[in-house]
């Protein structure tokens, strides 16, 4: 098992005639993902070379959820389209019975976001990851189910699950549980925009139920307060171990610091305050990323999980 | 599968949270990368939309506000600083050159034609500091004179996009005119919000219990609701990120005018706003901050003597973390970004040398579709085009990381290159500290 995806998955990509669709479309197959599909308006009937494996493009995603029975859809857009990407998506998957959405483009305006996010919520079956993230990823045996654009030869599959709002921040942990020879049952990125999808909680939530994840791994950042929320969450429900980082203890006040959400304001969002929120809820921090993975070890070995 | 939670029940989940952690946002949205207008900019934009202003004109010298002051014919005119920053009228104005104080106030009310002369020769081309401007300040070189009012009431106002609830808000109190971040802390009753519905915008009923709860009724109420309307159509038609209005007024015949106006826009949107390079003012934006956006570079800059040359936001600010968790003090933030290119990195170089505290380079990439190697020979060509003569760390990861480091160590650079970030940090601020 894993969360959200598995090798059963059946893959749809949006934008997949552009060039990062078609770049990145390939990398998933490459790691023997399902890609099935792909839909660009305007260019339905034709279809995409992935390596040698010829997948079809549709014009819409309804008509592309119907031909194909896909359950996930990525999405590589402009910006400018990407909230209509997202619309689409959601609702033709609500029709069809649920699916899981998962937006990597960036840039998008915060108020098309609003919108498209309000639709979501209006989606009892469907699930958006991002926007403005690497993805999500869940290794397999051989190759695995890769939505995104993650380097996918540094994963292997295994008991750890990782969330996390930044991107290389997050293969930074998939490094560290790779040195202590732990590798990942689901690695989600949740992107680092002010109004996004699933945040850190639903993914806590949904490893806690996983039954091969036995620990996970929480990347956080400065501002706004997803990880305090977070960290409550864990202290009242989590039964397994959390390990926490927190990117951003450097940062000065008022500056936005990459991500248009990563900004210490008002004295309120810092990593200080996150960190002691982590610490108060009996998550494991590490101070260091490069210590994520000697702090995985003692935590799994306090859960008695592994003898040292 | 399911985010099961409509957007009624979040709303409602979330009518308890702090005030403070909505403030913060606000402040949030008021710097930076967001793009911020003058006053006089957003007023017409106000008035374009119905929105009440008083009358008022745009100047750039003492001879323009006087000539603004007789084109009004109002006995009282409000001068006022145009700078993108909060805190005017409790701010200082100081001689650029000598440093010395010349007048208390970037706001002044003026009862007469002197006074206007007085006031306006006191704020052009001097430096006004304030609470959000930081000890540095800025040099005014916009003014607006504006036609004073008969106020009854001073209100707050304020529209901003809520990370929470994510929808728009507007947050309101009656202790117009003073610090709203002390008015949070002090009398959090005092503010009432209400927020718009994602699809269908402000509701009348929502507009019209947040006008009553200012203690608004009759014609004021019906103006404030107007006025809400309003407000809610030009923040979503522009891609605004906040509108302040700090003091809205009752005026003593009941009218509710905006007698300040702050707004500032989602870049993201500028594409479909083309408009909006018309209202940028260069001189408030950091120079070398524009030029690494140009380019594809998120770059801020620090205090400390150690560069940084990262790929992604979330690791460049990791980097910064774990340079001072061993001693040393990160010179800027830095992120390459996902589609960085020889050209780009080589810029990303010249902007972090252009900071002569530096004194080391920890370059921290951790490859994906980024490759090490590419960045390795683009290190290369930096250091051969612009010469790098300061301590070098480079430490790689991920795709294709062992070509990276080859191509690097068969170089004849002197670079040290490291396989973790503990490693490299600990590297540059040791060889920083040797005055190697």
């Amino acid at each position: 098992m894993a969360i959200w995806i598995n090798d059963d998955s059946k893959i749809l990509i949006q934008g997949i005639t552009g060039r990062q669709g078609t770049f990145h479309g390939i990398r998933m197959s490459r790691y023997n993902t399902n890609v099935v599909g792909g839909v660009t308006p305007g260019k339905g009937g034709q279809t995409v070379d992935l390596e040698g494996r010829k997948v079809p493009v549709f014009n819409s995603m309804s008509e592309a959820i119907s031909e194909t029975s896909a359950d996930v859809s990525v999405i590589y857009v402009p910006a400018r389209f990407a909230s209509g990407a997202i619309v689409d998506a959601a609702e033709s998957f609500q029709a069809a019975g649920g699916g899981l959405i998962v937006c990597i483009t960036e840039g998008i305006p915060t108020l098309d976001m609003v919108r498209a996010v309000a639709i979501v919520d209006s989606c009892p079956d469907v699930r958006l990851i991002g926007p403005n993230c690497p993805g999500i990823i869940s290794p397999g045996e051989d190759g695995g189910c890769k939505v995104g654009i993650m380097p996918a030869f540094i994963h292997e599959k295994g008991r750890i699950g990782i969330v996390s709002k930044s991107g290389t921040l997050t293969y930074e942990a998939v490094a560290q549980t790779m040195s202590v020879d732990e590798g990942q049952t689901t690695c989600v990125g949740i992107g680092g925009d002010p109004v996004n999808g699933t945040g850190f909680i639903d993914c806590l939530s949904a490893f806690e139920n996983d039954p091969e994840t036995v620990a996970v791994v929480m990347i956080g950042e400065i501002g706004g307060s997803a990880e305090e929320e977070a960290a409550e969450w864990v202290e009242a429900n989590m039964t397994k171990p959390v390990v926490g980082f927190v990117a951003g203890s450097t940062a000065p006040p008022g500056k936005r610091m990459g991500h248009a959400g990563a900004i210490i304001s008002g004295g309120k969002g810092t990593a200080a305050e996150k960190f002691s929120a982590f610490e108060a809820a009996g998550i494991y921090v590490a101070r260091d990323p490069s210590e994520i993975g000697e702090v995985l070890v003692r935590a799994l070995v306090d859960a008695g999980l592994r003898e040292s | 599968m399911g985010v099961t939670a409509g957007w009624f029940e979040r709303f409602a989940s979330k009518l308890g949270m702090g005030l403070l952690r909505i403030l913060q946002r606000r402040v949030a949205s008021g710097r930076d990368d967001i793009m911020n207008i003058h006053e006089y900019q957003a007023k017409a934009m106000f008035r374009e939309s119905g929105i009440k202003v008083q009358d008022g004109v745009h100047c750039t010298s003492v001879d323009e506000a006087l000539s603004a002051y007789d084109s009004l014919g109002c006995a009282v005119v409000a001068v006022k600083s145009q700078i993108h920053a909060g805190g005017r009228g409790k701010g200082t104005l100081f001689d650029p050159t000598s440093g010395e104080e010349v007048m208390q106030g970037g706001v002044k009310i003026a009862f007469s034609r002197e006074d206007v002369e007085e006031y306006a020769k006191n704020i052009s081309g001097n430096l006004l500091v304030t609470k959000q401007t930081g000890p540095e300040g800025k040099i005014v070189s916009n003014m607006y004179v504006e036609s004073g009012c008969s106020i009854e009431h001073e209100y707050y106002l304020a529209i901003l996009v809520d990370r929470d609830t994510k929808s728009v808000l507007f947050m309101a109190s009656t202790e117009g005119g003073m610090d709203i971040e002390e008015v949070a802390e002090k009398t959090p009753d005092a503010i009432h919000k209400a927020w718009a519905h994602p699809m269908e915008g402000l509701r009348n009923e929502d507009a019209e219990s947040l006008a009553a709860s200012l203690g608004l009724s009759g014609e004021s109420s019906d103006e404030m609701v107007d006025m809400l309307g309003s407000l809610y159509e030009l923040f979503m038609e522009k891609d605004c990120s906040m509108i302040e209005i700090n003091p809205l007024v009752k005026t003593e015949d009941g009218s509710m005018v905006a007698l300040d106006a702050k707004v500032s826009f989602d870049d993201n949107a500028d594409f479909r706003h083309p408009w909006r390079d018309g209202l940028r003012d260069l001189s408030e934006e950091e120079e070398v901050e524009i030029r690494a956006h140009e380019l594809g570079l998120s770059y801020v800059k620090l205090d400390g003597n150690i560069g940084c040359l990262v790929n992604g936001a979330g690791l460049a600010m990791a980097s910064m973390d774990v340079i001072k968790l061993y001693g040393g003090e990160p010179a800027n933030f830095l992120d390459i970004g996902g589609g960085a290119t020889k050209e780009s990195i080589t810029a990303a170089f010249e902007i972090i040398l252009e900071d002569s505290s530096v004194e080391g380079i920890l370059v921290n990439i951790f490859g994906g579709i980024i490759r090490c190697d590419m960045v390795a020979r683009s290190v290369i060509e930096a250091s051969e085009e612009i010469g790098l003569d300061v301590p070098l760390v480079v430490r790689f990861s991920g795709t294709n990381h062992v070509e990276g480091k080859a191509v690097l160590d068969g170089s004849g650079m002197s670079v040290h290159t490291t396989s973790t970030l503990s490693e490299g940090a600990r590297k540059i601020v040791e060889l920083i500290g040797s005055g190697n």
